[in-house]
Protein backbone atom coordinates (compact mmCIF):
# COMPACT_ATOMS: atom_id res chain seq x y z
CA UNK A 1 0.00 0.00 0.00
CA UNK A 2 2.80 2.25 0.87
CA UNK A 3 4.74 1.40 -2.12
CA UNK A 4 2.04 1.98 -4.58
CA UNK A 5 1.61 5.73 -4.16
CA UNK A 6 5.34 6.17 -4.02
CA UNK A 7 5.67 4.18 -7.16
CA UNK A 8 2.92 6.20 -8.58
CA UNK A 9 4.55 9.35 -7.53
CA UNK A 10 7.87 8.09 -8.83
CA UNK A 11 6.22 7.14 -12.03
CA UNK A 12 4.55 10.42 -12.38
CA UNK A 13 7.88 12.02 -11.53
CA UNK A 14 9.73 10.21 -14.30
CA UNK A 15 6.98 10.99 -16.74
CA UNK A 16 7.29 14.54 -15.71
CA UNK A 17 11.04 14.42 -16.16
CA UNK A 18 10.78 12.76 -19.52
CA UNK A 19 8.26 15.30 -20.62
CA UNK A 20 10.45 18.10 -19.45
CA UNK A 21 13.49 16.57 -21.10
CA UNK A 22 11.59 16.12 -24.33
CA UNK A 23 10.36 19.66 -24.04
CA UNK A 24 13.86 20.91 -23.42
CA UNK A 25 15.23 18.96 -26.39
CA UNK A 26 12.45 20.19 -28.60
CA UNK A 27 13.06 23.70 -27.43
CA UNK A 28 16.77 23.36 -27.97
CA UNK A 29 16.23 21.93 -31.45
CA UNK A 30 13.70 24.50 -32.41
CA UNK A 31 15.89 27.31 -31.17
CA UNK A 32 18.82 25.70 -33.03
CA UNK A 33 16.68 25.48 -36.12
CA UNK A 34 15.54 29.01 -35.62
CA UNK A 35 19.14 30.08 -35.16
CA UNK A 36 20.39 28.31 -38.27
CA UNK A 37 17.38 29.52 -40.14
CA UNK A 38 18.02 33.00 -38.86
CA UNK A 39 21.68 32.72 -39.82
CA UNK A 40 20.74 31.71 -43.36
CA UNK A 41 18.35 34.63 -43.47
CA UNK A 42 20.86 37.16 -42.24
CA UNK A 43 24.04 35.99 -43.89
CA UNK A 44 23.87 34.26 -47.26
CA UNK A 45 20.31 35.06 -48.23
CA UNK A 46 20.08 37.30 -51.24
CA UNK A 47 23.84 37.38 -51.64
CA UNK A 48 24.21 34.40 -53.98
CA UNK A 49 24.01 34.54 -57.78
CA UNK A 50 20.78 32.57 -57.77
CA UNK A 51 18.43 32.69 -54.80
CA UNK A 52 18.65 29.57 -52.69
CA UNK A 53 21.48 28.11 -54.77
CA UNK A 54 25.18 28.30 -54.00
CA UNK A 55 27.22 28.20 -57.21
CA UNK A 56 30.74 26.89 -56.66
CA UNK A 57 33.48 26.78 -59.30
CA UNK A 58 36.54 24.60 -59.55
CA UNK A 59 39.02 23.76 -62.29
CA UNK A 60 38.31 21.50 -65.22
CA UNK A 61 39.95 19.10 -65.00
CA UNK A 62 40.09 19.15 -61.22
CA UNK A 63 42.90 17.03 -59.86
CA UNK A 64 43.28 14.32 -57.25
CA UNK A 65 43.34 14.58 -54.24
CA UNK A 66 41.51 17.90 -54.35
CA UNK A 67 38.57 16.51 -56.31
CA UNK A 68 38.17 12.81 -57.07
CA UNK A 69 37.48 11.65 -60.64
CA UNK A 70 36.98 15.26 -61.81
CA UNK A 71 33.49 15.11 -60.27
CA UNK A 72 33.12 17.71 -57.50
CA UNK A 73 29.40 16.96 -57.16
CA UNK A 74 30.36 13.62 -55.60
CA UNK A 75 31.67 15.53 -52.59
CA UNK A 76 34.75 13.33 -52.71
CA UNK A 77 38.19 14.89 -52.50
CA UNK A 78 39.53 17.53 -50.14
CA UNK A 79 38.20 20.62 -51.87
CA UNK A 80 34.87 19.03 -52.81
CA UNK A 81 34.37 18.08 -49.16
CA UNK A 82 35.39 21.55 -47.97
CA UNK A 83 32.96 23.12 -50.44
CA UNK A 84 30.01 21.06 -49.23
CA UNK A 85 30.88 21.62 -45.56
CA UNK A 86 31.09 25.39 -46.09
CA UNK A 87 27.85 25.28 -48.06
CA UNK A 88 25.97 23.35 -45.38
CA UNK A 89 27.15 25.74 -42.67
CA UNK A 90 25.88 28.62 -44.76
CA UNK A 91 22.51 26.93 -44.96
CA UNK A 92 22.72 25.21 -48.34
CA UNK A 93 22.14 21.49 -48.35
CA UNK A 94 23.64 19.22 -50.98
CA UNK A 95 20.86 19.79 -53.51
CA UNK A 96 21.24 23.56 -53.28
CA UNK A 97 24.85 23.47 -54.48
CA UNK A 98 25.53 23.95 -58.19
CA UNK A 99 28.97 23.35 -59.71
CA UNK A 100 30.59 25.18 -62.57
CA UNK A 101 34.12 25.30 -63.91
CA UNK A 102 36.42 28.28 -64.34
CA UNK A 103 40.02 28.58 -65.48
CA UNK A 104 42.47 30.78 -63.63
CA UNK A 105 42.06 33.56 -66.19
CA UNK A 106 38.27 33.40 -66.00
CA UNK A 107 38.52 33.63 -62.25
CA UNK A 108 40.52 36.85 -62.21
CA UNK A 109 39.01 38.65 -65.19
CA UNK A 110 37.14 41.85 -64.38
CA UNK A 111 33.37 41.94 -64.30
CA UNK A 112 30.65 39.73 -62.91
CA UNK A 113 31.65 36.19 -61.99
CA UNK A 114 29.48 33.19 -62.75
CA UNK A 115 30.25 31.60 -59.39
CA UNK A 116 29.68 32.52 -55.76
CA UNK A 117 33.05 31.20 -54.77
CA UNK A 118 35.80 29.31 -56.52
CA UNK A 119 38.26 26.87 -55.05
CA UNK A 120 41.15 25.31 -56.95
CA UNK A 121 44.19 25.71 -54.71
CA UNK A 122 44.30 29.47 -55.16
CA UNK A 123 47.21 30.81 -53.15
CA UNK A 124 46.35 33.99 -51.31
CA UNK A 125 48.68 36.84 -52.28
CA UNK A 126 48.59 40.55 -51.67
CA UNK A 127 48.69 41.30 -55.40
CA UNK A 128 45.77 39.01 -56.16
CA UNK A 129 43.75 40.47 -53.32
CA UNK A 130 43.70 43.79 -55.12
CA UNK A 131 41.58 42.23 -57.86
CA UNK A 132 39.56 39.53 -56.14
CA UNK A 133 38.54 38.62 -52.61
CA UNK A 134 39.85 35.59 -50.76
CA UNK A 135 38.29 33.86 -47.78
CA UNK A 136 40.42 33.10 -44.76
CA UNK A 137 42.74 30.18 -45.59
CA UNK A 138 41.34 26.64 -45.55
CA UNK A 139 44.67 24.94 -46.08
CA UNK A 140 48.35 25.71 -45.62
CA UNK A 141 50.38 23.89 -48.21
CA UNK A 142 53.82 22.46 -47.87
CA UNK A 143 55.75 22.93 -51.10
CA UNK A 144 57.42 19.78 -52.33
CA UNK A 145 60.13 18.95 -54.82
CA UNK A 146 59.26 16.22 -57.30
CA UNK A 147 62.11 14.81 -59.38
CA UNK A 148 62.08 12.20 -62.13
CA UNK A 149 63.83 8.88 -61.75
CA UNK A 150 66.88 9.93 -63.74
CA UNK A 151 67.54 12.87 -61.40
CA UNK A 152 66.86 10.79 -58.29
CA UNK A 153 69.28 8.11 -59.52
CA UNK A 154 71.99 10.66 -60.19
CA UNK A 155 71.93 11.66 -56.55
CA UNK A 156 69.69 14.70 -56.13
CA UNK A 157 69.08 15.29 -52.42
CA UNK A 158 66.97 17.54 -50.23
CA UNK A 159 69.65 20.20 -49.83
CA UNK A 160 69.49 23.63 -51.39
CA UNK A 161 72.93 23.14 -52.98
CA UNK A 162 71.89 19.96 -54.69
CA UNK A 163 68.55 21.42 -55.79
CA UNK A 164 70.17 24.50 -57.34
CA UNK A 165 71.95 22.36 -59.93
CA UNK A 166 68.78 20.73 -61.25
CA UNK A 167 66.90 21.81 -64.36
CA UNK A 168 63.55 23.11 -63.11
CA UNK A 169 60.08 23.39 -64.50
CA UNK A 170 56.92 24.78 -62.90
CA UNK A 171 53.32 25.57 -63.70
CA UNK A 172 53.35 29.21 -64.84
CA UNK A 173 49.88 29.94 -63.45
CA UNK A 174 50.90 29.28 -59.87
CA UNK A 175 52.96 30.95 -57.18
CA UNK A 176 55.45 28.06 -57.47
CA UNK A 177 57.74 30.13 -59.69
CA UNK A 178 58.04 32.80 -57.00
CA UNK A 179 58.68 30.13 -54.36
CA UNK A 180 61.33 28.55 -56.55
CA UNK A 181 63.16 31.82 -57.16
CA UNK A 182 63.00 32.83 -53.51
CA UNK A 183 63.78 29.54 -51.82
CA UNK A 184 66.04 27.67 -54.22
CA UNK A 185 67.35 30.15 -56.82
CA UNK A 186 68.25 27.51 -59.43
CA UNK A 187 71.41 27.99 -61.51
CA UNK A 188 69.61 27.80 -64.85
CA UNK A 189 66.33 29.57 -65.51
CA UNK A 190 63.29 27.30 -65.18
CA UNK A 191 60.99 26.23 -68.00
CA UNK A 192 57.32 27.10 -67.57
CA UNK A 193 54.16 25.22 -68.49
CA UNK A 194 50.41 25.72 -68.55
CA UNK A 195 49.38 22.89 -66.26
CA UNK A 196 50.58 19.96 -64.18
CA UNK A 197 50.16 17.52 -67.03
CA UNK A 198 52.59 19.43 -69.22
CA UNK A 199 55.11 19.71 -66.39
CA UNK A 200 55.07 15.96 -65.87
CA UNK A 201 55.24 15.40 -69.64
CA UNK A 202 58.44 17.46 -69.73
CA UNK A 203 59.77 15.38 -66.82
CA UNK A 204 59.03 12.20 -68.74
CA UNK A 205 60.86 13.62 -71.76
CA UNK A 206 63.72 14.41 -69.37
CA UNK A 207 63.64 18.05 -70.47
CA UNK A 208 63.50 18.99 -66.79
CA UNK A 209 64.71 17.18 -63.66
CA UNK A 210 62.53 18.68 -61.01
CA UNK A 211 59.32 20.59 -60.37
CA UNK A 212 57.80 22.38 -57.40
CA UNK A 213 54.21 21.60 -56.37
CA UNK A 214 52.14 21.72 -53.24
CA UNK A 215 52.85 18.49 -51.39
CA UNK A 216 49.58 16.58 -51.99
CA UNK A 217 49.80 17.31 -55.72
CA UNK A 218 53.46 16.29 -55.82
CA UNK A 219 52.73 12.97 -54.10
CA UNK A 220 49.93 12.23 -56.55
CA UNK A 221 51.84 13.22 -59.68
CA UNK A 222 54.95 11.32 -58.60
CA UNK A 223 53.13 8.09 -57.86
CA UNK A 224 50.34 8.05 -60.43
CA UNK A 225 51.26 10.23 -63.40
CA UNK A 226 55.04 9.80 -63.48
CA UNK A 227 54.89 6.36 -61.82
CA UNK A 228 58.58 6.52 -60.90
CA UNK A 229 58.78 10.11 -59.68
CA UNK A 230 60.30 10.77 -56.27
CA UNK A 231 59.25 13.49 -53.84
CA UNK A 232 62.70 14.18 -52.42
CA UNK A 233 61.96 17.04 -50.07
CA UNK A 234 59.54 19.62 -48.77
CA UNK A 235 59.37 23.12 -47.42
CA UNK A 236 56.96 22.43 -44.53
CA UNK A 237 53.57 24.14 -44.37
CA UNK A 238 54.40 26.11 -41.23
CA UNK A 239 57.41 27.88 -42.77
CA UNK A 240 57.27 31.56 -41.96
CA UNK A 241 58.79 32.97 -45.14
CA UNK A 242 56.74 32.61 -48.33
CA UNK A 243 53.79 30.74 -46.84
CA UNK A 244 51.38 29.19 -49.30
CA UNK A 245 47.80 29.34 -48.09
CA UNK A 246 44.77 28.42 -50.13
CA UNK A 247 41.64 30.55 -50.00
CA UNK A 248 38.22 30.50 -51.61
CA UNK A 249 38.23 33.08 -54.40
CA UNK A 250 35.32 35.50 -54.73
CA UNK A 251 34.51 38.54 -56.78
CA UNK A 252 36.03 41.71 -55.34
CA UNK A 253 33.67 43.09 -52.71
CA UNK A 254 31.42 40.03 -52.64
CA UNK A 255 29.19 40.38 -49.53
CA UNK A 256 29.21 36.59 -49.20
CA UNK A 257 32.80 36.74 -47.92
CA UNK A 258 31.67 37.38 -44.35
CA UNK A 259 29.44 34.29 -44.39
CA UNK A 260 32.17 32.12 -45.92
CA UNK A 261 34.73 33.30 -43.37
CA UNK A 262 32.27 32.64 -40.57
CA UNK A 263 31.67 29.10 -41.82
CA UNK A 264 35.40 28.43 -42.15
CA UNK A 265 36.10 29.81 -38.67
CA UNK A 266 33.44 27.50 -37.22
CA UNK A 267 34.92 24.57 -39.12
CA UNK A 268 38.38 25.31 -37.78
CA UNK A 269 37.03 25.63 -34.26
CA UNK A 270 35.04 22.40 -34.06
CA UNK A 271 37.70 20.37 -35.89
CA UNK A 272 35.73 19.71 -39.08
CA UNK A 273 38.48 21.28 -41.17
CA UNK A 274 41.18 19.08 -39.67
CA UNK A 275 38.93 16.05 -40.06
CA UNK A 276 38.39 16.67 -43.76
CA UNK A 277 42.10 17.21 -44.19
CA UNK A 278 42.90 13.94 -42.44
CA UNK A 279 40.35 12.10 -44.54
CA UNK A 280 41.52 13.26 -47.98
CA UNK A 281 45.15 14.34 -47.70
CA UNK A 282 47.68 11.76 -46.76
CA UNK A 283 50.13 12.03 -43.92
CA UNK A 284 53.04 14.06 -45.25
CA UNK A 285 55.59 13.90 -42.48
CA UNK A 286 57.54 11.13 -44.26
CA UNK A 287 58.97 13.58 -46.77
CA UNK A 288 62.32 15.04 -45.65
CA UNK A 289 62.48 18.75 -44.92
CA UNK A 290 64.79 20.69 -47.23
CA UNK A 291 67.80 22.15 -45.46
CA UNK B 1 39.16 72.63 -124.81
CA UNK B 2 41.72 73.92 -122.30
CA UNK B 3 39.03 75.60 -120.20
CA UNK B 4 36.92 72.48 -120.05
CA UNK B 5 39.79 70.34 -118.87
CA UNK B 6 40.59 72.93 -116.16
CA UNK B 7 37.00 72.83 -115.07
CA UNK B 8 37.14 69.03 -114.95
CA UNK B 9 40.33 69.12 -112.85
CA UNK B 10 38.81 71.60 -110.45
CA UNK B 11 35.71 69.42 -110.12
CA UNK B 12 37.81 66.36 -109.39
CA UNK B 13 39.86 68.26 -106.83
CA UNK B 14 36.66 69.45 -105.14
CA UNK B 15 35.33 65.90 -105.08
CA UNK B 16 38.59 64.66 -103.59
CA UNK B 17 38.55 67.35 -100.90
CA UNK B 18 34.95 66.49 -100.10
CA UNK B 19 35.92 62.82 -99.78
CA UNK B 20 38.74 63.68 -97.37
CA UNK B 21 36.43 65.81 -95.28
CA UNK B 22 33.81 63.08 -95.02
CA UNK B 23 36.42 60.46 -94.13
CA UNK B 24 37.91 62.73 -91.45
CA UNK B 25 34.51 63.56 -89.99
CA UNK B 26 33.34 59.95 -89.83
CA UNK B 27 36.64 58.78 -88.29
CA UNK B 28 36.45 61.56 -85.74
CA UNK B 29 32.88 60.61 -84.89
CA UNK B 30 33.92 56.98 -84.26
CA UNK B 31 36.88 57.99 -82.09
CA UNK B 32 34.80 60.45 -80.08
CA UNK B 33 32.08 57.85 -79.60
CA UNK B 34 34.68 55.35 -78.32
CA UNK B 35 36.31 57.84 -75.98
CA UNK B 36 32.99 59.13 -74.73
CA UNK B 37 30.89 55.98 -74.42
CA UNK B 38 33.34 53.27 -73.38
CA UNK B 39 34.15 54.93 -70.02
CA UNK B 40 30.40 55.28 -69.46
CA UNK B 41 29.93 51.49 -69.42
CA UNK B 42 29.35 50.10 -65.93
CA UNK B 43 32.38 47.81 -65.92
CA UNK B 44 34.88 50.29 -67.34
CA UNK B 45 36.61 51.09 -64.06
CA UNK B 46 37.29 47.43 -63.44
CA UNK B 47 38.35 46.76 -67.02
CA UNK B 48 40.72 49.69 -66.89
CA UNK B 49 42.24 48.46 -63.64
CA UNK B 50 42.64 44.95 -65.05
CA UNK B 51 43.82 45.67 -68.59
CA UNK B 52 45.21 49.20 -68.66
CA UNK B 53 47.05 49.60 -65.41
CA UNK B 54 49.86 52.03 -66.14
CA UNK B 55 51.84 51.19 -63.03
CA UNK B 56 51.88 47.47 -63.86
CA UNK B 57 52.65 48.14 -67.50
CA UNK B 58 55.71 50.18 -66.56
CA UNK B 59 56.98 47.69 -64.00
CA UNK B 60 56.59 44.63 -66.24
CA UNK B 61 57.53 46.10 -69.62
CA UNK B 62 61.34 45.75 -69.32
CA UNK B 63 61.10 42.04 -68.54
CA UNK B 64 58.64 41.62 -71.42
CA UNK B 65 61.08 43.26 -73.82
CA UNK B 66 63.83 40.98 -72.58
CA UNK B 67 61.63 37.92 -73.09
CA UNK B 68 60.86 39.12 -76.62
CA UNK B 69 64.54 38.57 -77.50
CA UNK B 70 63.83 34.86 -77.31
CA UNK B 71 60.95 35.24 -79.78
CA UNK B 72 63.31 37.00 -82.15
CA UNK B 73 65.93 34.29 -81.75
CA UNK B 74 63.44 31.47 -82.45
CA UNK B 75 62.17 33.44 -85.43
CA UNK B 76 65.66 34.00 -86.81
CA UNK B 77 66.83 30.41 -86.65
CA UNK B 78 63.55 29.00 -87.96
CA UNK B 79 63.32 31.32 -90.94
CA UNK B 80 66.19 29.96 -93.11
CA UNK B 81 65.10 26.37 -92.47
CA UNK B 82 61.53 27.23 -93.47
CA UNK B 83 62.73 28.87 -96.69
CA UNK B 84 64.97 25.97 -97.69
CA UNK B 85 62.56 23.14 -96.79
CA UNK B 86 59.63 25.03 -98.33
CA UNK B 87 61.51 25.35 -101.61
CA UNK B 88 62.53 21.66 -101.59
CA UNK B 89 58.96 20.49 -100.94
CA UNK B 90 57.67 22.76 -103.71
CA UNK B 91 60.21 21.24 -106.09
CA UNK B 92 59.14 17.74 -104.98
CA UNK B 93 55.56 18.53 -105.89
CA UNK B 94 56.61 19.92 -109.25
CA UNK B 95 58.31 16.69 -110.39
CA UNK B 96 56.86 15.78 -113.76
CA UNK B 97 58.62 12.53 -114.71
CA UNK B 98 57.07 9.16 -113.86
CA UNK B 99 60.17 7.95 -111.96
CA UNK B 100 59.87 10.84 -109.53
CA UNK B 101 56.26 10.00 -108.65
CA UNK B 102 57.16 8.97 -105.04
CA UNK B 103 58.62 12.45 -104.49
CA UNK B 104 55.38 14.04 -105.65
CA UNK B 105 53.39 11.83 -103.32
CA UNK B 106 55.74 12.77 -100.48
CA UNK B 107 55.25 16.46 -101.26
CA UNK B 108 51.47 16.09 -101.28
CA UNK B 109 51.40 14.17 -97.99
CA UNK B 110 53.78 16.65 -96.34
CA UNK B 111 51.78 19.72 -97.26
CA UNK B 112 48.44 18.05 -96.49
CA UNK B 113 49.49 16.88 -93.05
CA UNK B 114 51.36 19.91 -91.79
CA UNK B 115 48.91 22.43 -93.17
CA UNK B 116 46.02 20.37 -91.85
CA UNK B 117 47.10 20.03 -88.22
CA UNK B 118 46.82 23.05 -85.90
CA UNK B 119 50.31 24.43 -85.16
CA UNK B 120 49.88 24.03 -81.42
CA UNK B 121 49.20 20.30 -81.81
CA UNK B 122 52.33 19.86 -83.92
CA UNK B 123 54.26 21.78 -81.26
CA UNK B 124 52.99 19.48 -78.50
CA UNK B 125 53.37 16.24 -80.45
CA UNK B 126 56.88 16.95 -81.66
CA UNK B 127 58.03 19.05 -78.70
CA UNK B 128 57.14 16.44 -76.08
CA UNK B 129 56.83 13.31 -78.22
CA UNK B 130 60.23 13.05 -79.89
CA UNK B 131 62.28 13.97 -76.78
CA UNK B 132 60.17 11.40 -74.92
CA UNK B 133 61.76 8.67 -77.04
CA UNK B 134 64.82 8.98 -74.81
CA UNK B 135 67.14 11.46 -76.46
CA UNK B 136 70.00 12.61 -74.20
CA UNK B 137 70.45 16.25 -73.26
CA UNK B 138 70.87 18.71 -74.88
CA UNK B 139 69.31 16.97 -77.90
CA UNK B 140 65.90 16.71 -76.23
CA UNK B 141 65.66 20.48 -75.80
CA UNK B 142 62.19 21.98 -76.31
CA UNK B 143 63.87 24.79 -78.25
CA UNK B 144 65.07 22.35 -80.92
CA UNK B 145 61.90 20.29 -81.27
CA UNK B 146 59.49 23.17 -80.81
CA UNK B 147 61.30 25.08 -83.54
CA UNK B 148 61.15 21.99 -85.75
CA UNK B 149 57.38 21.91 -85.30
CA UNK B 150 57.16 25.51 -86.48
CA UNK B 151 59.51 24.79 -89.36
CA UNK B 152 57.44 21.80 -90.53
CA UNK B 153 54.16 23.70 -90.44
CA UNK B 154 55.40 26.88 -92.02
CA UNK B 155 57.49 25.14 -94.69
CA UNK B 156 54.31 23.34 -95.78
CA UNK B 157 52.55 26.67 -96.30
CA UNK B 158 55.58 28.25 -97.96
CA UNK B 159 55.92 25.20 -100.25
CA UNK B 160 52.37 25.69 -101.48
CA UNK B 161 52.99 29.39 -102.08
CA UNK B 162 56.17 28.66 -104.04
CA UNK B 163 54.42 25.93 -106.03
CA UNK B 164 51.74 28.44 -106.94
CA UNK B 165 54.49 30.80 -108.11
CA UNK B 166 56.11 28.06 -110.20
CA UNK B 167 52.77 27.16 -111.80
CA UNK B 168 52.17 30.80 -112.66
CA UNK B 169 55.20 30.81 -114.96
CA UNK B 170 53.95 29.94 -118.42
CA UNK B 171 54.99 26.57 -119.85
CA UNK B 172 56.34 28.30 -122.92
CA UNK B 173 59.25 29.46 -120.75
CA UNK B 174 60.23 25.87 -120.07
CA UNK B 175 59.88 25.09 -123.75
CA UNK B 176 62.14 28.04 -124.52
CA UNK B 177 64.69 26.74 -122.03
CA UNK B 178 64.62 23.32 -123.65
CA UNK B 179 65.07 24.80 -127.11
CA UNK B 180 68.19 26.58 -125.84
CA UNK B 181 69.55 23.19 -124.81
CA UNK B 182 69.14 23.64 -121.06
CA UNK B 183 68.47 20.57 -118.92
CA UNK B 184 65.25 20.41 -116.86
CA UNK B 185 67.19 21.30 -113.72
CA UNK B 186 68.88 24.27 -115.34
CA UNK B 187 65.58 25.48 -116.81
CA UNK B 188 64.07 25.40 -113.33
CA UNK B 189 67.10 27.01 -111.75
CA UNK B 190 67.83 29.79 -114.23
CA UNK B 191 64.48 30.50 -115.86
CA UNK B 192 61.47 29.41 -113.81
CA UNK B 193 62.55 29.85 -110.18
CA UNK B 194 63.96 33.40 -110.42
CA UNK B 195 60.64 34.63 -111.80
CA UNK B 196 58.47 32.45 -109.56
CA UNK B 197 60.22 33.43 -106.33
CA UNK B 198 59.97 37.10 -107.15
CA UNK B 199 56.25 36.74 -107.68
CA UNK B 200 55.61 35.07 -104.32
CA UNK B 201 57.52 37.58 -102.18
CA UNK B 202 54.37 39.44 -101.00
CA UNK B 203 52.56 36.20 -100.12
CA UNK B 204 55.61 35.01 -98.19
CA UNK B 205 55.79 38.30 -96.35
CA UNK B 206 52.37 37.47 -94.93
CA UNK B 207 53.68 34.12 -93.74
CA UNK B 208 56.55 35.97 -92.11
CA UNK B 209 54.13 38.14 -90.17
CA UNK B 210 52.18 35.06 -89.08
CA UNK B 211 55.39 33.33 -87.99
CA UNK B 212 56.37 36.31 -85.87
CA UNK B 213 53.29 35.69 -83.78
CA UNK B 214 53.31 31.91 -83.82
CA UNK B 215 56.78 31.64 -82.27
CA UNK B 216 54.89 32.39 -79.05
CA UNK B 217 53.39 28.89 -79.28
CA UNK B 218 56.73 27.45 -78.17
CA UNK B 219 55.92 28.74 -74.71
CA UNK B 220 53.48 25.83 -74.34
CA UNK B 221 56.34 23.34 -74.06
CA UNK B 222 58.56 25.31 -71.69
CA UNK B 223 60.52 28.24 -73.15
CA UNK B 224 59.82 31.50 -71.37
CA UNK B 225 59.27 33.93 -74.22
CA UNK B 226 57.14 37.06 -74.34
CA UNK B 227 53.70 35.46 -74.08
CA UNK B 228 54.75 33.25 -71.17
CA UNK B 229 56.54 36.04 -69.36
CA UNK B 230 53.38 38.11 -69.64
CA UNK B 231 51.40 35.11 -68.36
CA UNK B 232 53.65 34.82 -65.31
CA UNK B 233 53.12 38.48 -64.45
CA UNK B 234 49.40 38.06 -65.07
CA UNK B 235 49.23 35.11 -62.69
CA UNK B 236 51.21 36.72 -59.88
CA UNK B 237 49.55 40.13 -60.16
CA UNK B 238 46.10 38.80 -61.12
CA UNK B 239 46.06 41.49 -63.80
CA UNK B 240 45.89 41.31 -67.59
CA UNK B 241 47.87 44.47 -68.29
CA UNK B 242 51.07 42.50 -69.07
CA UNK B 243 49.18 40.87 -71.95
CA UNK B 244 48.40 44.31 -73.34
CA UNK B 245 52.10 45.11 -73.05
CA UNK B 246 52.94 41.91 -74.94
CA UNK B 247 50.39 42.81 -77.62
CA UNK B 248 52.03 46.23 -78.04
CA UNK B 249 55.43 44.62 -78.52
CA UNK B 250 54.08 42.18 -81.11
CA UNK B 251 52.32 45.02 -82.91
CA UNK B 252 55.50 47.10 -83.00
CA UNK B 253 57.06 44.35 -85.08
CA UNK B 254 54.15 42.97 -87.09
CA UNK B 255 52.56 46.25 -88.18
CA UNK B 256 55.63 47.49 -90.12
CA UNK B 257 56.04 44.02 -91.63
CA UNK B 258 52.38 43.96 -92.68
CA UNK B 259 52.62 47.45 -94.18
CA UNK B 260 55.71 46.41 -96.10
CA UNK B 261 53.91 43.32 -97.43
CA UNK B 262 51.02 45.52 -98.58
CA UNK B 263 53.45 47.89 -100.25
CA UNK B 264 55.12 45.00 -102.10
CA UNK B 265 51.73 43.69 -103.22
CA UNK B 266 50.67 47.10 -104.49
CA UNK B 267 53.93 47.54 -106.36
CA UNK B 268 53.58 44.13 -107.94
CA UNK B 269 50.04 44.94 -108.95
CA UNK B 270 51.21 48.17 -110.64
CA UNK B 271 54.01 46.37 -112.48
CA UNK B 272 51.67 43.74 -113.84
CA UNK B 273 48.87 46.00 -114.96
Amino acid sequence: MKKQPIQLIKHSNTTNQTTRLALAITLAFSSLFAASHLQAETCATGKTLKDGVLTIATGNPAYFPWVMDNDPASGKGFEAAIAYEVASRMGFDKDAVAWTSASFDQSIQPGAKDFDFNLQQFSITKEREKVVDFSTPYYSAAMAVLVNKAAADSGATASIDSLKKLKWGVDANTTALQMLQENIEPDSSPLLYDDNTNVTEAMKANQIDAALFDLPTALYLGAVVLEDGVVIGQFPADRTATPDQFGLLMEDGNPLKACVDEALAAMAEDGALAEIEAQWLQETTGVPVIQ
Amino acid sequence: MQARSDERQQYERRQQRKGFAIAAASSLAVVVALIYFVPKTPGWQKVRASFFNGEILLSTFPSLLKAFLLDIAIFMWSLPAIAIIGLLIALCRDQRSAVMFPLRIFGVLYTDIFRGVPVILTVFLIGFGIPGLGLPRPWNSPYIWGSLALILTYSAYVAEIIRGGINSIHDSQRAAGKSLGLSNTDTMRFIVLPQALRRVVPANMNMLVALQKDVALLSFIGPVELLRQAGVHKSLLANFTPYVGAALIFLAVTVPATRYADYLLARQHRERS
